[in-house]
């Protein structure tokens, strides 16, 4: 990237939305170029004028009285058009769950192969829209906490940098109807996208390699919790990987 | 029966959605620039969130409501205040180029809290809405996309040219 391209992303920089590898480069960019340096201190210091004292108003309380008030209200007065609406609704739910019920039943045979093409969809998407990580850090110290407050379940998160595979950072993802995590690794050029999501009752599975569409994916169960592991890495290598995770 | 089912909407509305009521009423606050106007626009914002409350699907229910509210503020803005909504904060005119100042010093001036807000007010109301969701409600761009209703890029140079403007604004002497 050249500087034009580096000063339109010293916002994004500023307000922590690049991925790590834009983010590095802006660092590096910004130690040799003074103007960029100069203006990314205006940034921060202007933000830090923003944040000094706070700005935000509050709601007033006779606002927040007046709201409820009128939501009290309307919620009445809708009670008699509601009970013909909810005729319909209960009808519309029948079908709806019926319709559900046997969509569930011609699917469930290819569930597995849809969350490894979810799986596969998501490790591409993170590549493209420059979101590879929310948080990024190669101390799992930083990684694990950002997590706190998001899920219901605490990651293991361990840098595997002395292995040879940096982490880079994690991510909340989306996989199968869940928020699951993505943990972020590099091997080489390669990023790997671990997502991690808790199956409560199941028992642990070995791993399992698969590959799909020049993806590799192992995935597996270790104390209730599922794993997917895919990377455009080759298998012995991602394997390797693997194993310094379940270790 | 339909008396607890509506109750019961009632009741999810206020635990999903009246938390983000101060963040409402911030975001209205900086987008009509007056107590009364932003009151009457939380008001009406409320009603209206509540009657498509079924068409909130669980996501986010901050950036569904506020969303609602920044439509709101804007109706009212484009049919109250029209030309409020035409007046575009003149670069050339407020100075031009960003002052070569020390950026720490420049700004102590501007550390009180009335001086600052009248500073965001004097921004056209698309970055006001920008600054105020970024830098007061700490909304990410992607949920500043969502709430104005424009792509992520547009909220980048929005927000890059909002800040610009604020430096200037900020470090000319009162």
């Amino acid at each position: 990237m050249n500087h034009d391209d580096i000063r339109e992303l010293l916002h994004a920089y500023a307000d922590g939305e690049l991925d790590l590898i834009n983010a590095r480069e802006v660092e590096q960019h910004l130690q040799s170029c003074d103007n960029c340096r100069r203006e990314a201190e205006q940034i921060r210091a202007l933000r830090e004028a923003l944040a000094a004292d706070s700005l935000a108003y509050c709601a007033p309380r006779r606002l927040r009285r007046n709201v409820r008030a009128a939501l009290r209200r309307e919620a009445k007065t809708s009670d008699k058009g509601f009970s013909l609406w909810l005729i319909f609704a209960t009808g519309a739910a029948c079908a709806a769950i019926l319709f559900g019920f046997v969509f569930f039943q011609t699917t469930r045979l290819s569930r597995d192969n849809t969350i490894v093409d979810q799986v596969i969809a998501n490790h591409v998407r993170s590549l493209l829209a420059t979101h590879l990580v929310d948080v990024a850090s190669s101390d799992q110290h930083t990684v694990k906490p950002w997590f706190d407050g998001k899920i219901d379940f605490a990651p293991d998160v361990h840098d595997f940098s002395m292995s040879g595979f940096p982490l880079v950072g994690g991510r909340l993802d989306y996989l199968d109807g869940k928020t699951v995590v993505a943990l972020v690794y590099q091997r080489n050029k390669h990023p790997i996208n671990i997502f991690i999501s808790p199956v409560p009752g199941s028992g642990d599975s070995a791993p399992a390699s698969s590959s799909s569409r020049g993806y590799n994916i192992v995935s597996w169960t270790h104390r209730e919790m599922r794993y997917w592991a895919v990377s455009d890495l080759n298998e012995t290598e991602l394997r390797q990987f693997v194993g310094l995770v379940t270790r | 029966m339909f008396r607890l089912t509506e109750s019961s909407r009632l009741s999810e509305f206020e635990r999903k959605v009246l938390p983000h009521l101060d963040a409402a009423y911030n975001l209205a606050r900086f987008l009509m620039r007056n107590e009364q106007d932003a009151e009457d626009v939380v008001q009406e914002a409320s009603l209206r969130a509540f009657r498509f409350f079924e068409s909130f699907r669980g996501e986010n229910s901050r950036a569904w409501f506020l969303r609602i509210v920044r439509n709101t503020s804007f109706t009212v803005l484009k049919k109250n205040r029209p030309d409020e909504m035409n007046v575009a904060f003149d670069e050339e005119l407020h100075g031009g180029q960003t002052p070569a100042m020390d950026a720490g010093a420049a700004l102590d001036r501007a550390q009180d809290r009335q001086t600052v807000r009248a500073a965001i007010e004097q921004l056209p109301p698309e970055f006001r809405e920008a600054i105020t969701l970024r830098e007061l409600e700490g909304a990410s761009y992607k949920e500043i996309a969502d709430i104005a209703g424009v792509p992520i890029g547009t909220v980048m140079s929005r927000l890059a040219r909002a800040r610009h403007q604020l430096q200037i604004i900020l470090s000319k002497p009162k």
